[in-house]
Protein backbone atom coordinates (compact mmCIF):
# COMPACT_ATOMS: atom_id res chain seq x y z
CA UNK A 1 0.00 0.00 0.00
CA UNK A 2 1.29 3.03 -1.32
CA UNK A 3 0.51 6.66 -1.67
CA UNK A 4 2.19 7.12 -5.40
CA UNK A 5 -0.73 5.72 -7.46
CA UNK A 6 -2.86 7.99 -6.09
CA UNK A 7 -0.41 10.73 -6.38
CA UNK A 8 -0.41 9.82 -10.16
CA UNK A 9 -3.95 9.62 -10.55
CA UNK A 10 -4.80 12.78 -9.33
CA UNK A 11 -1.76 14.45 -11.31
CA UNK A 12 -2.98 12.67 -14.76
CA UNK A 13 -6.38 13.91 -13.80
CA UNK A 14 -5.16 17.78 -13.33
CA UNK A 15 -2.81 18.03 -16.06
CA UNK A 16 -5.61 16.71 -18.49
CA UNK A 17 -7.86 18.70 -17.65
CA UNK A 18 -5.39 21.51 -17.80
CA UNK A 19 -4.45 20.72 -21.54
CA UNK A 20 -8.44 20.85 -22.06
CA UNK A 21 -8.86 24.21 -20.46
CA UNK A 22 -5.93 25.83 -22.77
CA UNK A 23 -6.10 23.90 -25.92
CA UNK A 24 -6.10 25.13 -29.33
CA UNK A 25 -7.06 22.80 -31.44
CA UNK A 26 -10.05 19.82 -31.02
CA UNK A 27 -7.69 16.98 -31.68
CA UNK A 28 -5.32 17.93 -28.68
CA UNK A 29 -8.68 18.68 -26.61
CA UNK A 30 -9.64 14.94 -27.46
CA UNK A 31 -6.69 13.83 -26.57
CA UNK A 32 -6.23 15.39 -23.57
CA UNK A 33 -9.43 13.78 -22.39
CA UNK A 34 -8.43 10.64 -22.71
CA UNK A 35 -5.29 11.62 -20.54
CA UNK A 36 -7.98 12.53 -18.26
CA UNK A 37 -9.70 9.32 -18.64
CA UNK A 38 -6.01 7.22 -17.99
CA UNK A 39 -6.14 8.43 -14.75
CA UNK A 40 -9.50 6.23 -13.60
CA UNK A 41 -7.31 3.37 -14.99
CA UNK A 42 -4.39 4.50 -12.70
CA UNK A 43 -6.79 4.66 -9.68
CA UNK A 44 -8.66 1.85 -9.90
CA UNK A 45 -5.45 -0.69 -10.70
CA UNK A 46 -3.99 1.11 -7.49
CA UNK A 47 -7.21 0.33 -5.42
CA UNK A 48 -7.20 -3.22 -6.45
CA UNK A 49 -3.58 -3.89 -6.13
CA UNK A 50 -2.19 -6.15 -3.20
CA UNK A 51 1.13 -6.57 -2.17
CA UNK A 52 3.11 -10.12 -2.88
CA UNK A 53 -0.25 -11.70 -4.33
CA UNK A 54 -0.69 -13.23 -7.82
CA UNK A 55 -2.50 -12.50 -10.91
CA UNK A 56 -6.54 -13.73 -10.61
CA UNK A 57 -5.91 -16.21 -13.07
CA UNK A 58 -6.19 -19.84 -11.25
CA UNK A 59 -4.59 -21.73 -14.06
CA UNK A 60 -1.17 -22.91 -12.67
CA UNK A 61 -2.01 -21.70 -9.13
CA UNK A 62 -4.55 -23.48 -6.98
CA UNK A 63 -7.56 -21.27 -6.40
CA UNK A 64 -7.84 -19.65 -2.95
CA UNK A 65 -4.44 -18.26 -3.57
CA UNK A 66 -4.07 -14.55 -2.33
CA UNK A 67 -4.59 -12.88 -5.43
CA UNK A 68 -5.36 -8.68 -6.68
CA UNK A 69 -8.43 -7.74 -6.99
CA UNK A 70 -10.31 -8.89 -10.42
CA UNK A 71 -13.20 -6.43 -9.74
CA UNK A 72 -11.66 -3.22 -10.78
CA UNK A 73 -9.70 -5.16 -13.49
CA UNK A 74 -12.77 -6.25 -15.25
CA UNK A 75 -14.07 -2.26 -14.91
CA UNK A 76 -10.80 -0.75 -16.34
CA UNK A 77 -10.84 -3.60 -19.23
CA UNK A 78 -13.99 -2.99 -20.60
CA UNK A 79 -13.34 1.25 -20.11
CA UNK A 80 -10.30 0.68 -22.51
CA UNK A 81 -11.84 -0.40 -25.30
CA UNK A 82 -14.65 1.69 -24.67
CA UNK A 83 -13.09 5.23 -25.02
CA UNK A 84 -11.28 4.22 -27.95
CA UNK A 85 -14.61 4.17 -29.28
CA UNK A 86 -15.71 7.64 -27.65
CA UNK A 87 -12.90 8.84 -28.45
CA UNK A 88 -13.55 7.88 -32.39
CA UNK A 89 -16.89 9.35 -31.77
CA UNK A 90 -15.28 12.73 -30.73
CA UNK A 91 -12.49 12.53 -33.37
CA UNK A 92 -15.80 12.68 -36.08
CA UNK A 93 -17.21 15.50 -34.25
CA UNK A 94 -14.23 17.19 -35.01
CA UNK A 95 -14.42 16.61 -38.60
CA UNK A 96 -18.32 17.91 -39.06
CA UNK A 97 -17.12 21.28 -37.29
CA UNK A 98 -14.61 22.03 -39.65
CA UNK A 99 -16.33 21.01 -42.24
CA UNK A 100 -19.20 23.52 -41.30
CA UNK A 101 -17.60 26.52 -39.83
CA UNK A 102 -13.30 25.19 -41.06
CA UNK A 103 -12.06 26.60 -37.30
CA UNK A 104 -10.61 23.63 -35.29
CA UNK A 105 -9.91 26.32 -32.84
CA UNK A 106 -12.39 25.74 -29.77
CA UNK A 107 -12.03 29.23 -28.81
CA UNK A 108 -12.88 30.29 -32.02
CA UNK A 109 -16.20 28.46 -32.13
CA UNK A 110 -18.49 30.92 -30.18
CA UNK A 111 -21.26 30.92 -32.53
CA UNK A 112 -24.68 28.48 -32.18
CA UNK A 113 -26.18 27.67 -35.46
CA UNK A 114 -29.19 25.26 -36.50
CA UNK B 1 -13.51 34.30 -20.63
CA UNK B 2 -10.15 35.75 -20.44
CA UNK B 3 -7.43 32.95 -20.48
CA UNK B 4 -5.89 34.62 -17.26
CA UNK B 5 -9.23 34.41 -15.36
CA UNK B 6 -9.67 30.47 -16.81
CA UNK B 7 -6.63 29.27 -16.11
CA UNK B 8 -6.88 31.28 -12.45
CA UNK B 9 -10.50 29.80 -11.80
CA UNK B 10 -8.62 26.00 -12.78
CA UNK B 11 -5.74 26.84 -10.04
CA UNK B 12 -8.37 27.50 -7.46
CA UNK B 13 -10.42 24.05 -8.35
CA UNK B 14 -7.00 21.93 -8.98
CA UNK B 15 -6.02 22.41 -5.39
CA UNK B 16 -8.89 22.08 -3.84
CA UNK B 17 -10.05 18.64 -5.75
CA UNK B 18 -6.26 17.62 -4.97
CA UNK B 19 -6.80 18.39 -1.76
CA UNK B 20 -10.39 16.57 -1.43
CA UNK B 21 -9.21 13.69 -3.29
CA UNK B 22 -6.11 13.17 -1.41
CA UNK B 23 -7.71 13.13 1.87
CA UNK B 24 -10.87 10.80 0.12
CA UNK B 25 -7.99 8.49 -0.67
CA UNK B 26 -5.65 8.58 2.19
CA UNK B 27 -8.15 6.39 4.41
CA UNK B 28 -8.78 4.39 1.49
CA UNK B 29 -9.47 0.62 2.28
CA UNK B 30 -9.39 -1.94 -0.69
CA UNK B 31 -12.78 -4.09 -0.43
CA UNK B 32 -10.42 -7.07 0.08
CA UNK B 33 -13.77 -9.46 1.18
CA UNK B 34 -15.41 -9.10 -2.15
CA UNK B 35 -12.14 -9.45 -4.08
CA UNK B 36 -11.24 -12.42 -2.08
CA UNK B 37 -14.81 -13.99 -2.45
CA UNK B 38 -14.81 -13.56 -6.31
CA UNK B 39 -11.36 -15.39 -6.54
CA UNK B 40 -12.63 -18.07 -4.42
CA UNK B 41 -15.69 -19.58 -6.16
CA UNK B 42 -14.75 -18.72 -10.01
CA UNK B 43 -13.20 -21.75 -10.59
CA UNK B 44 -15.97 -24.17 -8.69
CA UNK B 45 -19.06 -22.35 -9.30
CA UNK B 46 -18.44 -21.38 -13.13
CA UNK B 47 -15.15 -24.04 -13.78
CA UNK B 48 -13.87 -20.76 -15.19
CA UNK B 49 -10.20 -19.72 -14.38
CA UNK B 50 -9.35 -15.76 -15.33
CA UNK B 51 -11.41 -14.53 -12.71
CA UNK B 52 -11.47 -11.24 -14.63
CA UNK B 53 -13.65 -13.15 -17.47
CA UNK B 54 -15.89 -14.23 -14.48
CA UNK B 55 -16.40 -10.80 -13.56
CA UNK B 56 -17.18 -9.23 -16.86
CA UNK B 57 -19.52 -12.01 -18.27
CA UNK B 58 -21.19 -13.90 -15.38
CA UNK B 59 -20.75 -12.21 -12.06
CA UNK B 60 -21.23 -8.15 -13.52
CA UNK B 61 -22.69 -9.03 -16.66
CA UNK B 62 -25.39 -7.41 -17.08
CA UNK B 63 -22.57 -4.00 -16.19
CA UNK B 64 -20.76 -5.39 -19.34
CA UNK B 65 -23.93 -5.26 -21.08
CA UNK B 66 -24.66 -1.61 -20.88
CA UNK B 67 -20.83 -0.62 -21.47
CA UNK B 68 -21.14 -2.96 -24.94
CA UNK B 69 -23.65 -1.00 -25.81
CA UNK B 70 -21.89 2.31 -25.44
CA UNK B 71 -19.67 1.17 -27.47
CA UNK B 72 -22.26 0.39 -30.67
CA UNK B 73 -23.77 3.76 -29.78
CA UNK B 74 -20.48 5.53 -30.38
CA UNK B 75 -19.78 3.30 -33.53
CA UNK B 76 -23.41 4.09 -34.68
CA UNK B 77 -22.53 7.90 -34.03
CA UNK B 78 -19.74 7.90 -36.12
CA UNK B 79 -21.04 5.92 -39.22
CA UNK B 80 -24.28 8.51 -38.76
CA UNK B 81 -22.09 12.03 -38.57
CA UNK B 82 -19.81 10.80 -41.07
CA UNK B 83 -22.06 9.54 -43.88
CA UNK B 84 -22.33 11.18 -46.92
CA UNK B 85 -23.96 13.80 -47.44
CA UNK B 86 -26.53 14.47 -50.88
CA UNK B 87 -24.99 17.52 -51.75
CA UNK B 88 -21.42 15.96 -52.06
CA UNK B 89 -19.09 15.33 -54.59
CA UNK B 90 -15.75 13.21 -54.81
CA UNK B 91 -13.40 15.57 -56.11
CA UNK B 92 -9.42 15.63 -56.07
CA UNK B 93 -8.25 16.84 -52.88
CA UNK B 94 -6.63 20.13 -52.91
CA UNK B 95 -3.37 19.29 -51.39
CA UNK B 96 -2.73 16.97 -54.08
CA UNK B 97 -0.98 17.75 -57.57
CA UNK B 98 -2.75 16.76 -60.28
CA UNK B 99 -2.05 13.68 -62.71
CA UNK B 100 0.74 12.77 -60.57
CA UNK B 101 0.41 9.27 -58.84
CA UNK B 102 0.93 8.38 -54.85
CA UNK B 103 3.88 6.42 -54.99
CA UNK B 104 3.16 2.77 -53.85
CA UNK B 105 4.01 1.47 -50.46
CA UNK B 106 8.12 -0.35 -50.71
CA UNK B 107 8.22 -4.31 -51.18
CA UNK B 108 9.57 -4.63 -47.90
CA UNK B 109 6.53 -2.93 -45.93
CA UNK B 110 3.80 -4.90 -48.12
CA UNK B 111 5.61 -8.05 -47.60
CA UNK B 112 5.89 -7.90 -43.95
CA UNK B 113 2.24 -6.61 -43.51
CA UNK B 114 1.23 -9.30 -45.64
CA UNK B 115 2.46 -12.04 -43.74
CA UNK B 116 1.90 -10.51 -40.91
CA UNK B 117 -1.89 -10.40 -41.19
CA UNK B 118 -2.55 -14.15 -41.00
CA UNK B 119 -0.42 -14.93 -37.54
CA UNK B 120 -2.83 -11.28 -36.36
CA UNK B 121 -5.90 -13.42 -37.09
CA UNK B 122 -4.41 -16.74 -35.77
CA UNK B 123 -3.83 -14.91 -32.31
CA UNK B 124 -6.55 -12.93 -32.53
CA UNK B 125 -9.17 -15.82 -32.33
CA UNK B 126 -6.83 -17.71 -30.12
CA UNK B 127 -7.20 -15.05 -27.63
CA UNK B 128 -11.28 -14.85 -28.02
CA UNK B 129 -11.78 -18.47 -27.56
CA UNK B 130 -9.38 -18.59 -24.28
CA UNK B 131 -10.72 -15.48 -22.66
CA UNK B 132 -12.39 -17.57 -19.63
CA UNK B 133 -9.08 -19.98 -19.25
CA UNK B 134 -6.33 -17.41 -19.64
CA UNK B 135 -6.24 -13.62 -19.44
CA UNK B 136 -7.99 -12.12 -22.46
CA UNK B 137 -11.04 -12.78 -23.80
CA UNK B 138 -13.74 -10.85 -26.11
CA UNK B 139 -12.48 -7.34 -25.59
CA UNK B 140 -8.29 -8.33 -26.56
CA UNK B 141 -9.14 -10.57 -29.17
CA UNK B 142 -11.76 -8.66 -30.79
CA UNK B 143 -9.00 -5.51 -30.98
CA UNK B 144 -6.42 -8.15 -31.98
CA UNK B 145 -8.43 -8.83 -35.16
CA UNK B 146 -9.31 -5.55 -36.20
CA UNK B 147 -5.66 -4.99 -36.10
CA UNK B 148 -5.51 -7.45 -39.51
CA UNK B 149 -7.31 -4.68 -42.07
CA UNK B 150 -5.19 -2.46 -40.70
CA UNK B 151 -1.97 -4.05 -41.77
CA UNK B 152 -3.85 -4.78 -45.26
CA UNK B 153 -4.39 -1.19 -45.60
CA UNK B 154 -0.22 -0.60 -44.76
CA UNK B 155 0.41 -2.87 -46.93
CA UNK B 156 -1.34 -0.65 -50.08
CA UNK B 157 -4.19 -2.74 -50.38
CA UNK B 158 -7.00 -0.14 -49.96
CA UNK B 159 -9.15 -1.77 -52.71
CA UNK B 160 -8.96 -5.47 -51.16
CA UNK B 161 -9.58 -4.19 -47.22
CA UNK B 162 -12.57 -3.32 -49.63
CA UNK B 163 -13.17 -6.53 -50.85
CA UNK B 164 -12.56 -8.39 -47.51
CA UNK B 165 -14.21 -6.40 -45.43
CA UNK B 166 -17.05 -4.42 -46.78
CA UNK B 167 -19.14 -2.38 -44.74
CA UNK B 168 -22.26 -4.05 -44.89
CA UNK B 169 -20.37 -7.26 -43.40
CA UNK B 170 -18.90 -5.34 -40.74
CA UNK B 171 -21.98 -3.73 -39.95
CA UNK B 172 -23.63 -6.70 -39.54
CA UNK B 173 -21.32 -8.56 -37.65
CA UNK B 174 -21.16 -5.55 -34.76
CA UNK B 175 -25.34 -5.72 -34.74
CA UNK B 176 -24.94 -9.53 -34.61
CA UNK B 177 -22.22 -9.26 -31.56
CA UNK B 178 -24.25 -6.78 -29.49
CA UNK B 179 -27.42 -8.17 -30.07
CA UNK B 180 -26.39 -11.79 -29.72
CA UNK B 181 -25.18 -10.71 -25.63
CA UNK B 182 -28.55 -9.75 -25.36
CA UNK B 183 -29.97 -13.09 -26.87
CA UNK B 184 -27.80 -15.32 -24.78
CA UNK B 185 -28.96 -13.55 -21.78
CA UNK B 186 -32.46 -13.80 -22.18
CA UNK B 187 -32.08 -17.02 -23.18
CA UNK B 188 -30.91 -17.62 -19.71
CA UNK B 189 -34.22 -15.88 -18.57
CA UNK B 190 -36.14 -18.57 -20.41
CA UNK B 191 -34.23 -21.42 -19.26
CA UNK B 192 -32.46 -21.07 -16.07
CA UNK B 193 -35.26 -18.06 -15.04
CA UNK B 194 -32.46 -15.21 -14.60
CA UNK B 195 -31.05 -12.67 -17.15
CA UNK B 196 -27.46 -14.21 -18.45
CA UNK B 197 -27.92 -16.70 -15.66
CA UNK B 198 -25.50 -19.80 -17.40
CA UNK B 199 -27.49 -22.30 -19.49
CA UNK B 200 -25.00 -23.91 -21.22
CA UNK B 201 -22.86 -27.19 -19.47
CA UNK B 202 -19.98 -25.82 -17.40
CA UNK B 203 -17.14 -28.58 -18.40
CA UNK B 204 -14.04 -28.32 -16.57
CA UNK B 205 -11.90 -25.44 -15.59
CA UNK B 206 -9.03 -25.28 -17.93
CA UNK B 207 -10.72 -26.39 -21.26
CA UNK B 208 -11.13 -24.04 -24.39
CA UNK B 209 -14.52 -25.52 -23.48
CA UNK B 210 -15.89 -24.54 -20.46
CA UNK B 211 -17.68 -21.55 -18.32
CA UNK B 212 -20.85 -22.57 -20.11
CA UNK B 213 -22.47 -19.36 -21.65
CA UNK B 214 -19.92 -17.17 -20.77
CA UNK B 215 -17.62 -19.12 -23.71
CA UNK B 216 -20.46 -18.16 -25.74
CA UNK B 217 -20.82 -14.53 -24.64
CA UNK B 218 -16.77 -14.06 -25.14
CA UNK B 219 -17.63 -14.24 -28.50
CA UNK B 220 -20.39 -12.57 -29.07
CA UNK B 221 -18.28 -9.50 -27.78
CA UNK B 222 -15.33 -10.18 -30.08
CA UNK B 223 -17.47 -10.35 -32.76
CA UNK B 224 -19.19 -6.86 -31.74
CA UNK B 225 -15.39 -5.04 -30.58
CA UNK B 226 -13.71 -6.82 -34.02
CA UNK B 227 -16.85 -5.50 -36.71
CA UNK B 228 -16.98 -1.95 -34.89
CA UNK B 229 -13.00 -1.24 -34.85
CA UNK B 230 -12.80 -2.15 -38.40
CA UNK B 231 -16.28 -0.27 -39.17
CA UNK B 232 -14.41 2.70 -37.73
CA UNK B 233 -11.56 2.18 -39.98
CA UNK B 234 -13.30 2.27 -43.02
CA UNK B 235 -15.40 5.38 -42.38
CA UNK B 236 -12.15 6.74 -41.36
CA UNK B 237 -10.19 5.80 -43.87
CA UNK B 238 -13.22 6.56 -46.69
CA UNK B 239 -13.20 10.19 -45.42
CA UNK B 240 -9.71 10.92 -46.15
CA UNK B 241 -9.42 9.21 -49.17
CA UNK B 242 -12.44 8.01 -51.33
CA UNK B 243 -14.06 11.06 -51.15
CA UNK B 244 -11.35 13.27 -52.12
CA UNK B 245 -10.22 10.62 -54.50
CA UNK B 246 -11.83 10.12 -58.09
CA UNK B 247 -10.51 6.77 -57.85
Amino acid sequence: MTWLPYAVAIWLFLVGIYGVITSRHFVHLIICLSVVQSSTYVLLLGIGYRVGAAAPVFVDIPPGTPAVDPVVQALMLTDVVVEVTVTALLLALAVLAHERTGKLDPNKLGILRG
Amino acid sequence: MKPAARLTLFGVAAVTFAVIVGSAVADIRPNDWYADFVNRVTVPERQITDAVTAVNFDIRGFDTLGEEFIMFASVLGVALLLRRHRDERDGPPRDRAQGRDIPPPSDAVRILTVALVGPVVLFGIYVVAHGQVTPGGGFQGGVVLATAPLLIYLAGEYQSLCRLAPRWLMESAEALGAGGYAIVGAIGMLRAERFLENWMPLGRAGDVFSGGSVALIDWTVGLEVAGGFILLLLIFLEETLVRRDPA
